[in-house]
């Protein structure tokens, strides 16, 4: 067809991604380090499941030097005006109001049920300025909360590309190029300049380690990118894909929205919903007795808290080493390591013979910093407590069995440095 | 005397101890950390200023980590890891999950963590061989999975008469009994063959053959031409980290980090370690051990001693060999240790480069960096590397198993500048018509010449060399002959075997006295199993005083 053939001559670039599937602002030069080519979609962007055969040297790069992880498809919105600060108070789950410019918050929002909908971090740029990022579009949902508000919601999410650059050695990096950042608590964010290009840097992240996230236009992405490689190159950084993220975020106890939990307005049954003590994040929920802040979903979180709790507790789960290793030497085979996490849910038993469950693993993975199989996952409340002994089923030659586990505090890995304030 | 001795003390010896553990290696400060998490007051005396024995991590030069010996996490077994909750201690082994083998004609073999990458690299050099990887790996994990257990347990004591030994050795019975015919029949191809026969069973190729070949002459007088390099191949696929097996860790920090963890996880069990204590003797009455004497004169009591000192030190050096049973003596003295290997470790301003992986401008593209290097491109190299050490000299073209750890791990070295570990083999202990001092330089310019023929320029990026012969690792780890593993792992010295005949069960002839190196089952190598299994020996034979 004379058309298509007009189209990949070599003077234009070949369609590599169709106008739906599009690429990130760093993605000319990640690709260039990328000898895999393998990626997935996530929110209409390519994203590198790895950049090297071995994502081990991805993982390890994250927990012992630095990685630089390209998270520029999170949704992003600017929310400005003289009531946004109102609104953003009766949308989200934290009390944004304790939140002064400079400091950013991970939050959750919810359904008027107190199910939870969608998780996020916002960054307080002024009194009245925030970026709020999602994992998903939530420009609707927004606009459709802000009602008579003087607030404005704008979806900045393709002016910007974000570059997560994590890791013990993450700070030398940035801060060799921008020094305010040496001195950035958890959650506090600086705007700054790194090679001329104006940036935010925010000490956040995804991997439960030391890390920043660097916000930067579009148009500066790979000056950006290029000093933080540089900077990084005696470091021993690198980027790191999908494949180490999921290690690092299951060790973190970093919840993912459609893995953990089904965004509530998208559920078929409340089976698949959770609230915001179910999801492990009771912690947030220190306001909801405050009369002078409703917000969606708080009189029935209240009436939750108020009447017998929450169904679930969220816990780490440990996989007994040992017992998972004789389970499968004695059915002759060599135990399995699950370095992906299963695709599936694992159903939690309070003892071998299975006769009642009493909770389910969202996710599992083999943790090389812990050297054993950990997971996140779902008890009764009453069995939450760490150190609960459970029997996880498994299958094992086509039929199911139980692995021994217990619950453990989250995050199950917790670095000091995560939220030390020096090296 | 019968081994059966229980672990009683002369009541006259007050003591602060309840087991003395002589030397700092590994597999002394497991045994110290088990004996301690069992409740023992313990003690751990280590000749040097460090602990670690072989596993030590060292700066010679400011800012560069040198791995002086042993530079790998090898074959650790992972109950170690989990029974002495090394993971709070701060175990944390990096996976070196790439290997680079140069094939001699400026190409390379990369193999890494993919599997079906590593089959497709095998098939660019030669198709037959892509399918014979796969069934490679199949046949090796079958027997590993055969013999895995025989590395867990003690050796079963096929020439004793007690009822606890006879149940081993049924175990052992029944166990054998229930592997394969295929996969025995496997077993015994490696235990008494040559690694070029079992590779030539699979494979066409000589780098891939080359490639494979390498572990089976690590640390041992063997080339892989010979009977027995096939017991060394597969005692190095006897390791497993994060599940892979024959995979190999770089701890972080180096071997000599891992053996701080040990450390940490010893003493919070409650183990005491007194450095710069050089332990003369094991003092003994009646014929039982009742301590030590240090040689400053000092002298420390306890009911228990366990040597983690290689057998001819344990046998001969600590005690007198004249109060042991004469076959014991004769059979230490007839042990083979005969170390071949050689370590030459560089401090480097800057990355090596392989012309036919340039670097990137961004510094990327290491992958080939982020494992071990291993240069030997053929068997037929490794084996003329050989020739020279049957005959006292060393390899003019050597076999080097490098690493470079600050790919893996940037606190080894200052930012920019890397540290490379290099296992240089042959370079037997005796060298005939000279001597390791007067070689020491041209030997690391030896290896230094095989670097530069694979990564030109390399010279230029020396900023440090140090040369450690195995006259260098006998007088400083003790290690009899600079042998690496305590004693060659040759078929008589394996197993119920090692370290003698009817003493391969952790006791000796003298009641309390027990050993823990890597010269009892299943040493050497990083692994941990001997000062465990002994541990246990010690916790049964007191609970059985008791």
């Amino acid at each position: 067809m004379p058309a298509l053939a007009a189209r990949w001559s070599p003077r234009s670039a070949p369609p590599t991604v169709s106008r739906v599937i599009r690429t990130t602002p760093f993605h000319e030069r990640l690709k260039a380090l990328d000898s895999q080519g393998l990626y997935t979609h996530w929110q209409g962007r390519l994203s590198a499941l790895r950049y090297s055969p071995a994502p081990k040297h991805e993982y390890f790069a994250v927990r012992s030097s630095v990685g630089v992880f390209d998270t520029s498809p999170l949704s992003k919105y600017r929310i400005e005006g003289p009531d946004a600060e109102r609104f953003l108070a009766g949308v989200l789950v934290r009390d944004i109001r304790a939140c002064p410019p400079g400091r950013g918050q991970y939050t959750l929002w919810c359904d008027d049920r107190g199910f939870v909908m969608e998780d996020g971090v916002v960054l307080r740029h002024s009194p009245t300025e925030f970026v709020l990022t999602a994992a998903r579009p939530n420009h609707g949902r927004l606009t459709d909360l802000a009602g008579r508000l003087r607030v404005r919601v704008e979806d900045v999410s393709d002016a910007s590309g974000m570059l997560a650059v994590q890791g013990p050695r993450s700070r030398t990096v940035l801060a060799g190029l921008a020094p305010e950042v040496a001195a950035l608590p958890v959650f506090a964010h600086t705007p700054t300049s790194v090679a001329g290009v104006p940036v935010t840097v925010s000490r956040t992240g995804y991997t439960g380690d030391l890390g920043y996230e660097v916000t930067v236009p579009a148009d500066g992405a790979l000056d950006v990118l290029d000093a933080v490689l540089e900077a990084g190159r005696d470091h021993g950084l690198r980027p790191f894909g999908e494949e180490a993220l999921m290690v690092l975020r299951i060790e973190a106890g970093l919840p993912l929205l459609d893995v953990e939990w089904t965004n509530s307005r998208l559920a078929f049954t409340d089976e698949q919903r959770v609230t915001p003590s179910e999801l492990g994040m009771g912690w947030m929920l220190r306001g909801v007795e405050d009369p002078t802040r409703p917000f969606v979903g708080r009189d029935a979180i209240r009436h939750e808290l108020a009447t017998g709790g929450p169904r679930w507790a969220t816990v780490g789960l440990v996989v007994d080493p040992a017992n998972w290793e004789r389970l499968h030497r004695e059915a002759g085979l060599l135990p399995p390591v699950h370095e992906h996490p299963l695709p599936y849910e694992s159903l939690l038993y309070d003892a071998p013979t299975r006769d009642h469950q009493v909770g389910y693993v969202t996710s599992l993975v083999y943790s090389p910093v812990l050297q054993r199989h950990v997971g996140l996952a779902r008890v009764r409340p009453e069995l939450a407590s760490p150190g609960t002994r459970l029997q996880l089923e498994v299958a094992v030659h086509h039929g199911t069995t139980t692995v021994r586990a217990c619950t453990a505090t989250l995050p199950l890995f917790d670095p000091p440095r995560r939220t030390a304030r020096h090296d | 005397m019968t081994e059966r001795d229980g672990a009683e003390h002369p009541a006259d010896l007050v003591t602060a101890y309840d087991a003395i553990v002589v030397g700092g290696g590994h597999n002394g400060l497991v045994n110290a950390a088990y004996l301690a998490k069992a409740g023992l007051r313990t003690l751990v005396l280590e000749q040097r200023d460090l602990v670690g024995g072989a596993a030590v991590t060292e700066q010679p030069v400011p800012g560069f980590s040198f791995t002086t010996f042993s530079y790998a996490l090898s074959l650790l077994r992972p109950e170690i890891v989990h029974e002495l909750d090394l993971v709070r201690h701060g175990f944390l082994p990096l996976m070196m999950p790439s290997s680079f083998h140069p094939t001699g004609d400026g190409g390379y073999l990369l193999l890494g963590d993919d599997h079906d990458q590593n089959v497709q690299e095998i098939r660019r050099h030669c198709p037959h061989d892509a399918d014979a990887y796969d069934r490679y790996h199949h046949d090796l994990d079958r027997v590993v999975q055969a013999v895995q257990p025989l590395f867990d347990n003690p050796p079963p004591d096929v020439f004793g008469t007690d009822p606890d030994d006879q149940a081993d050795v049924a175990w052992l019975l029944k166990h054998l009994g229930g592997v394969d015919r295929s996969v025995m029949h496997d077993v015994v191809r490696l235990l008494t063959g040559s690694a070029a026969d079992w590779l030539e069973d699979y494979f066409r190729h000589e780098a891939v053959k080359g490639f494979h070949a390498s572990s089976s002459i690590i640390g041992s007088k063997v080339g892989p031409m010979s009977p027995g390099s096939g017991l060394v191949l597969l005692f190095h696929k006897m390791g497993q980290h994060d599940g892979h097996l024959g995979s190999w860790a770089f701890h972080k920090g180096g071997n000599g980090g891992f053996t701080q963890v040990l450390a940490r996880a010893a003493t919070a069990f409650g183990a005491e370690i007194r450095l710069g204590a050089r332990v003369a003797s094991v003092l003994t009455r009646e014929d039982r051990a009742v301590g030590v004497a240090l040689e400053d004169g000092a002298e420390l009591h306890a009911p228990v001693v366990v040597s983690a000192l290689d057998p001819r030190r344990t046998f001969l050096d600590l005690v007198d060999p004249r109060r042991l049973p004469s076959e014991l003596v004769d059979s230490v003295e007839r042990m083979r240790f005969r170390g071949v290997s050689a370590k030459v470790n560089f401090a480097l301003d800057g990355l090596p480069v392989f012309p036919a992986l340039p670097p990137r401008p961004d510094g990327g593209g290491v992958d080939h960096y982020g494992g071990f290097l291993n240069i030997g491109p053929t068997i037929e190299y490794v084996e003329h590397a050989f020739d020279a050490a049957k005959y006292g000299w060393y390899s003019e073209r050597p076999f080097i198993d490098a690493a470079i750890q600050s790919v893996v791990d940037p606190d080894m070295a200052p930012p920019g500048k890397h540290v490379m570990s290099c296992f240089v083999q042959y370079a037997p202990y005796e060298l005939r018509g000279s001597d390791w001092e007067a070689e020491r330089d041209r030997f690391g310019d030896t290896a230094q010449a095989v670097l530069e023929s694979h990564f030109p320029g390399f010279g230029d990026l020396v900023l440090h060399r140090q040369v450690v012969t195995p006259v260098d690792i006998e007088r400083v780890t003790g290690l009899t002959e600079g042998n690496i593993f305590a004693g060659e792992l040759l078929a008589p010295q394996m197993y119920f075997f090692r370290p003698a005949p009817g003493w391969s069960r952790y006791r000796t002839p003298i009641a309390g006295y027990y050993q823990c190196g890597s010269g009892t089952h299943p040493g050497g190598c990083v692994i941990g199993s001997p000062g465990r299994l002994a541990g246990q020996r010690v916790l049964r034979d007191l609970a059985a005083a008791r």
